[in-house]
């Protein structure tokens, strides 16, 4: 029972519908052929190991040629942005984490740059919680990339290039999880500074893990670069020319695939990235190969960027990670204890047996939060795919009174139609992957 | 106990005092802007009075109008943008300068003329458009939604501005930008989804994170945010909406 002229209401469809469920591919072929149509419409996803997550195409093919696309979203809307309206300022880290699951720190860092710009403090983040950031957003950009490449290659049926790009962000996550004690969903940059401070052994494990991580980006490169079944899915597929990226207002390694050297990370920088030594990787192609070759590139420079923040983090040992004004830092301090990392004990003896006072001032700053001067504010900064922008109100309470996520993957993947309309319905899926999209952050 | 007077202890902190028609009171450049009127000082609404303080009643003021000079690009994108529109900006765009943002609010009959100059004219060329973005003022009256746009521009080296129009909540009508910037159609969809804010001239302003046939719009100050109670080690933690909030 592959064939349905009627819905399950006993209404007229319109035309044949065929339900693929595995392994009947002759039986529908054979159907569809008697048919004698043309164009048929093809229903990709929602759930479709190649679409990144829960990502719904709607095909109108010609042969083998795709006329229309259209990309359905929505499946994995969780309402973030409302829960955080009823959170304090701080608790906002915790949910926006989760948005673009693969960049966590990136989130953090955007929604934490913005709440410091509403408090009008964004002078005063200790130049250390800033080095902090800028090596855990580089180190997260690796990990994004390395992402995107293994599944993008994995679509491509290799999975050598997966494994070895899983493999290699483990190490990434190791360090994020001696540093963050998780792996994912960190909520660590918060506002004002960081949660807490970089042990040093994590920097001695991280240090000992990169010549190995230089090591597999290397076996990507080898891998891919030159592979003649890899540069004939990906060479000429998914062109976007600056033109079209300019009208679509496309970011990230797609914009520069066509040749533009934007990144706001020079442009309008910010924790600090002026201070350091890096390239903008750009390339002329602006299809799907060049982006790959970009992102390649990029973990290169991620790397350089990172080496140096090792370096200032080791010479600032000691130094403060979070603002100075008691009435916005974070009173908890967290120590390593048996159980992974919770809250410190010397802390809980001083609060809870010799100051009235600080433990006063610690209930009142976790529980009820503190205030943030009303007025709106908007932080733009270069996410793995691009600008990630906040858009934070506040009403002077305790809570956002709007936080909106300008997630890259949402805006970039408006593109998805352009990149893969005229090609070949094989290469759709080489154009998708393209765009690097991850459906936690385009549905939010 | 005898019963006390309580008219004056707010039932939430979201239980705000009407904030009096503040919108078409023409305001003296400079001055703040009064968005909501707020009670109490400080602390839960849900508990007695024990400060004192909870008769109090505080404005929430926003940035007003800016006076020149702006300062920085500011007044050159300022005369750039007069210059090209003319009266348009004089009669429907204010400037607000905080915290080194500009924000033109611009008034929705204006908004097509002000970003196609924002876009053509070789000296502002914001040629990214970075998405519209809906706010809930309930208080604003004739003035309850705002839709906010950002622009960029590459251009002239990273300048950001944001284009901020508001609409009455009975005739939540904007024109749509997709025809300027095409970037924007995803997320025009998404503010008529989450607000209800109808842009008019968007091709297809369809429903695009909430399924098709959802009533409401989930981010509107009065769509509540549900959830249930949970309980845990014997106590019951109220859901969030429902859980002590502060003034």
């Amino acid at each position: 029972m592959a064939t349905q002229t009627q819905d399950l209401y006993g209404d007229d469809l319109g035309a044949p519908v065929f339900t693929a469920s595995g392994g009947d591919w002759d039986q529908i072929a054979a159907d569809a052929a008697t048919l004698g149509e043309e164009r048929i419409v093809v229903n990709m996803g929602p759930q479709h190991p190649s679409t990144h997550g829960v990502l719904r195409l709607v095909l109108e093919l010609d042969g083998e040629t795709v006329r229309e696309a259209r990309a359905g979203i929505g499946y994995l809307h969780t309402g973030i942005e409302k829960n955080m309206e009823f959170r304090t300022w701080t608790q906002g880290t915790t949910f926006c984490t989760r948005m673009d699951y693969l960049t966590p720190i990136f989130n953090e860092a955007a929604y934490c740059l913005a709440v410091e710009k509403l408090l009008g403090i964004t002078d005063q983040i200790p130049q250390r919680a800033s080095d902090i950031r800028v090596l855990m957003m580089e180190l997260n950009r690796i990990g994004s990339h390395l992402i995107c490449m293994g599944t993008g290659g994995m679509e491509l049926g290799a999975t050598t290039v997966m494994t070895i790009g899983f493999r290699e962000r483990e190490r990434i996550l190791r360090f994020f999880e001696a540093v963050t004690g998780l792996r994912m969903n960190h909520a660590y940059i918060r506002p004002g500074g960081v949660a807490q401070d970089v042990p040093t052994e994590a920097l001695d494990a991280l240090e000992a893990e990169l010549p190995d991580l230089r090591l597999g980006i290397r076996d990507l490169e080898k891998l891919l670069l030159e592979n003649p079944v890899f540069k004939g899915r990906t060479v000429d597929v998914g062109h976007l020319d600056l033109t079209g990226c300019m009208a679509l207002g496309v970011t990230g390694p797609i914009l520069r695939s066509a040749g533009l050297p934007h990144d706001l990370r020079k442009v309008t920088p910010y924790c600090g990235y002026e201070t350091y030594d890096f390239n903008v990787v750009t390339r002329e192609g602006a299809d799907a190969y060049d982006r790959a070759c970009i992102r390649l590139e990029e973990m290169w420079e991620s790397l350089k960027i990172a080496e140096q923040a090792i370096a200032r983090l080791r010479a600032s040992e000691g130094e403060p990670v979070m603002v100075a004004d008691k009435k916005i830092a974070w009173p908890a301090q967290l120590s390593v204890g048996a159980d992974g990392q919770g809250n410190s004990l010397d802390h809980i003896r001083n609060i809870m047996g010799e100051s009235m006072e600080s433990l006063i001032h610690h209930f009142k700053l976790v529980t009820e939060g503190f205030r943030v001067p009303p007025g709106q504010a908007y932080v733009g900064i270069e996410s793995p795919k691009g600008e990630l922008g906040v858009h934070v109100v506040s009403d002077g309470g305790t809570r956002p009174y709007r936080a909106h996520f300008r997630d890259p993957s949402f805006h970039n993947l408006q593109a998805a139609s352009v990149l893969a309309e005229g090609g070949l319905v094989a290469d759709v899926i080489v154009a998708v992957a393209s765009i690097d999209p991850v459906m936690g952050g385009v549905d939010r | 106990m005898a019963s006390e007077d309580t008219s004056n202890i707010p039932q939430s902190p979201t239980d705000d005092l009407p904030a009096e028609q503040t919108t078409d009171v023409a305001q003296a450049a400079g001055e703040p802007v009064v968005v909501a009127r707020k009670r109490g000082m400080f602390g839960p609404a849900d508990s007695g009075d024990t400060s004192g303080y909870g008769g109090l009643q505080r404005e929430i003021l926003f940035p007003g109008e800016a006076t020149r000079p702006y300062g920085g690009w500011f007044d050159e994108v300022a005369d750039l943008l007069e210059e090209a529109t003319g009266s348009a900006y004089t009669e429907g765009v204010t400037v607000v300068i905080d915290r080194g943002e500009m924000t033109l609010q611009v008034d929705r009959e204006h908004l097509l003329t002000i970003a196609q100059a924002l876009r053509d004219e070789p000296g502002l060329r914001f040629e990214l458009c970075l998405g519209v973005n809906g706010t809930h003022f309930p208080q604003m009256t004739g003035a309850e939604l705002h839709a906010v746009n950002n622009f960029m521009s590459i251009t002239h080296g990273g300048r950001r501005i944001r284009v901020e129009t508001s609409c009455p909540d009975d005739d939540p009508h904007v024109p749509s930008l997709v025809e300027l910037y095409p970037a924007n159609d995803w997320h025009e969809r998404e503010t008529w989804d989450m607000f209800g804010i109808i842009f008019d001239g968007h091709p297809a302003l369809t429903r695009i994170l909430m399924p098709d046939d959802w009533p409401g719009h989930p981010q509107r100050k009065d769509y509540p945010l549900g959830g249930i109670p949970v309980e845990y080690k014997g106590a019951t933690i109220p859901a969030p909406d429902t859980r002590r909030s502060y003034s």
